[in-house]
């Protein structure tokens, strides 16, 4: 079986994270690293191919040196990895985001048939959980989202998901596109001998030109939906601790009702 | 005026408050036209109409509700070409996300999510703000491309009523391609009903962490007094305390209720990402220097175990 992941290169979150000067994301000032929720994605499509047999390739788009999410997740253990980065693309939304990746996904398949994509739940920068839907719908293939386990059996994969109100049981043919959630199993970490291994991986470098994509479809001026504001939000103003003496819940329940929650 | 489409998002019938809010929202963009899929559209014209649409376009395919997200894309994109809204409102839950997703693909138009307010743009469009960066940012956006697509936060814009008669409904028949059903649901099963009302509806939610040590009771306790949603912390959650479902932050719902509780829970920069627009924060820990503190409109130093119970005591006898 022929795996794709999609691993985007995000801003660190514990960082302090903020905006340029055009209003585009600050992909400079705080390190940046391999999105955690795409590390569930790596992980479930190397249980996979190790239980049967095929490849893993992980794709991101975005600034050269998204290639760190790339050499992190074949360090895991994905077999090639694929980076498509041009200066057009920067400032790009989902929705050319998406173009972008469908085209890669379609020069990978080029190569040997792609069997799945498999993609993160959201990025933990835009956290839009979008373009695994837009995916599905640029390739044309069923999309079977937010799994918190995945089975495949011949060509059919099988997902959970659970939500507030119930727990579904969703099935397709594939191929597919699967987006996995953090539920779904445990990450391993790079052992010495998988950094080791990772050094002698292929990585391809694509630009806009390889994908047939012109530079008019992607980046800042042809976005459809353009920040044109931001703002720090102001601090919370301090609002008052109190210690427990005894009293604390009694306090609580005054200051409750003292805001009509009560 | 151009019609603003919202999809209303139901339970068997029940119009969710999350669609009441998208209409009112709506209502500033143009005139607010209802979609439903699923059976039960003619019951719910009524308060539809209320909260003002004029038109319910009804979509009673059993074959949309089995397929998840595709076949309703579909038929959204059919009415986008034939009645030119002047936008889409949608609920920012994870099948209202994706359905904006390929709706946004299909209608070559932009793309919002999780909005906080809407607004007419000048020159055209739709203005928007959201929250990030687990909201340390507000972001204004402008989508003017096509016919835009906007999912709405949960709880973000205040319902009106307009006083509008019910609904006109108007049947619409969906062609759903063979591919929009490769899909399908082959088993569900329903969680247990727990009384409370649904985690990002809810005016008031209590949420709960690692400092239970697992008896989520004084925390269900306080949030029944106060009518309030149950929420848990990942680390109660991994630790198989509450189910997944409940999860504040951001591998889990994402809430913004006028009031919310965080007991026991220190405040980590993915739970914040959950809860940091909620209204009003309150937090009783027993560390004073739990990063939680840094949030809250009033925090109590001390042991849950003691400042809950006695705070639902006190709510319950005030309530008498
Ligand atoms: C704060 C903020 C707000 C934004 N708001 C908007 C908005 O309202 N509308 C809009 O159209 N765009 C918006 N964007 C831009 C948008 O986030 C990016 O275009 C992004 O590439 C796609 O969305 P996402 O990161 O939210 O991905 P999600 O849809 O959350 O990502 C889901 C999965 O898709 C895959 N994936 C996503 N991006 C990549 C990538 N570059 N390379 C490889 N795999 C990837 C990963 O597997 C990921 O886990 C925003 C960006 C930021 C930082
Ligand atoms: C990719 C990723 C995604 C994540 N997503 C989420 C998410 O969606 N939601 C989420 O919540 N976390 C998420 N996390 C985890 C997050 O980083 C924290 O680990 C988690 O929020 C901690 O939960 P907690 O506050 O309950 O536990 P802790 O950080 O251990 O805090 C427990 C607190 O309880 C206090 N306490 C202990 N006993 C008592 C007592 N008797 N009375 C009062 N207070 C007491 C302690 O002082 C402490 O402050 C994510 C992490 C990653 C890496």
């Amino acid at each position: 079986m022929n795996i794709v992941v999609c691993v985007k290169y995000v801003p660190d979150a514990q960082g302090d994270r903020g905006f340029e000067a055009d209003n585009t994301t600050d992909r400079e000032a705080v390190d940046g690293l391999l999105s955690e929720l795409d590390e569930y994605a790596v992980e479930e499509a190397l249980k996979l191919v190790e239980a049967g047999e095929g490849e893993v390739t992980v794709l991101t788009m975005g600034p050269e040196d998204a290639v760190a999410a790339v050499k992190k997740s074949l360090q895991m253990g994905a077999h090639k990895g694929v980076v498509v980065t041009d200066e057009a693309i920067a400032g790009s939304d989902s929705v050319a985001t998406s173009l972008v990746l469908a085209e890669a996904i379609k020069k990978i398949g080029e190569e040997a048939p792609v069997d799945l994509v498999l993609t993160g739940l959201a990025s933990t920068d835009g956290v839009m959980s979008v373009v695994p839907a837009m995916l599905a719908e640029r390739l044309g293939l069923p999309q079977v989202t937010f799994a918190s386990e995945l089975t495949v059996e011949g060509s059919t994969v099988r997902i959970r998901r659970d939500d507030e109100t119930a727990s579904e049981t969703i099935e397709s043919s594939l191929p597919a596109v699967v987006s996995v959630t953090d539920q779904i199993n445990e990450p391993r970490y790079p052992s010495f001998k998988g950094i080791m291994a990772a050094k002698k991986k292929p990585v391809e470098t694509w630009g806009l030109a390889d994908l047939g994509v012109d530079a008019s479809q992607v980046g800042l001026d042809a976005a459809w939906s353009r920040v044109v504001e931001v703002s720090a939000r102001p601090p919370r103003t301090a609002g008052e601790v109190v210690t427990d003496e005894g009293d604390g819940g009694s306090k609580l329940a005054e200051f409750l009702a003292s805001r009509k929650f009560v | 005026m151009a019609e603003v489409l919202v999809l209303v998002d139901h339970v068997d019938g029940d119009v969710r408050k999350s669609t009441l809010e998208a209409l009112t929202a709506a209502a500033r963009l143009g005139e607010p036209a209802a979609v439903f899929v699923g059976a039960g559209a003619q019951g719910a014209a009524e308060v539809l109409g209320r909260h003002g649409a004029t038109t319910v376009y009804a979509v009673e395919s059993p074959e949309v509700a089995e397929h998840l997200v595709a076949p309703t894309a579909e038929v959204l994109a059919q009415l986008v070409q034939e009645h030119s809204p002047a936008a889409v409102l949608l609920p920012s839950s994870n099948d209202g996300k994706e359905i904006a997703a390929r709706l946004a693909i299909k209608t070559s138009s932009g793309l919002v999510t999780d909005a906080v307010d809407v607004a007419p743009a000048d020159g055209g469009g739709v203005q928007t703000v959201q929250s990030v960066f687990a909201g340390s940012y507000t972001v204004t956006s402008v989508v003017a491309q096509g016919c835009p697509v906007v999912t709405l936060k949960p709880n973000s814009v205040p319902v009106e009523e307009t006083g509008g008669g019910a609904a006109t409904v108007q049947a619409v028949d969906a062609q759903v391609s063979d591919a929009a059903k490769a899909a399908r649901i082959t088993e569900r099963k329903e969680k247990a009903a727990s009384g409370r009302p649904s985690l990002t509806e809810a005016a008031i939610v209590v949420s709960g962490g690692r400092g239970t040590g697992g008896d989520f009771a004084p925390v269900e306790a306080l949030a029944d007094s106060l009518g309030a949603a149950v929420g848990a912390s990942r680390a109660a959650v991994d630790a198989g305390w509450y189910p997944h479902s409940s999860q504040v932050g951001q591998t889990g719902v994402s809430v913004s209720p006028q009031l919310y509780v965080a007991a026991g829970i220190s405040g980590a920069i993915q739970h914040r990402a959950g809860m940091q627009t909620s209204k009003t924060i309150v937090a009783v820990n027993k560390d004073p220097e739990a990063p939680i503190f840094e949030l809250v409109d009033y925090g109590v130093v001390g042991d849950l175990f003691t400042v809950l119970p006695q705070a639902t005591e006190e709510i319950s006898r005030r309530k008498g």
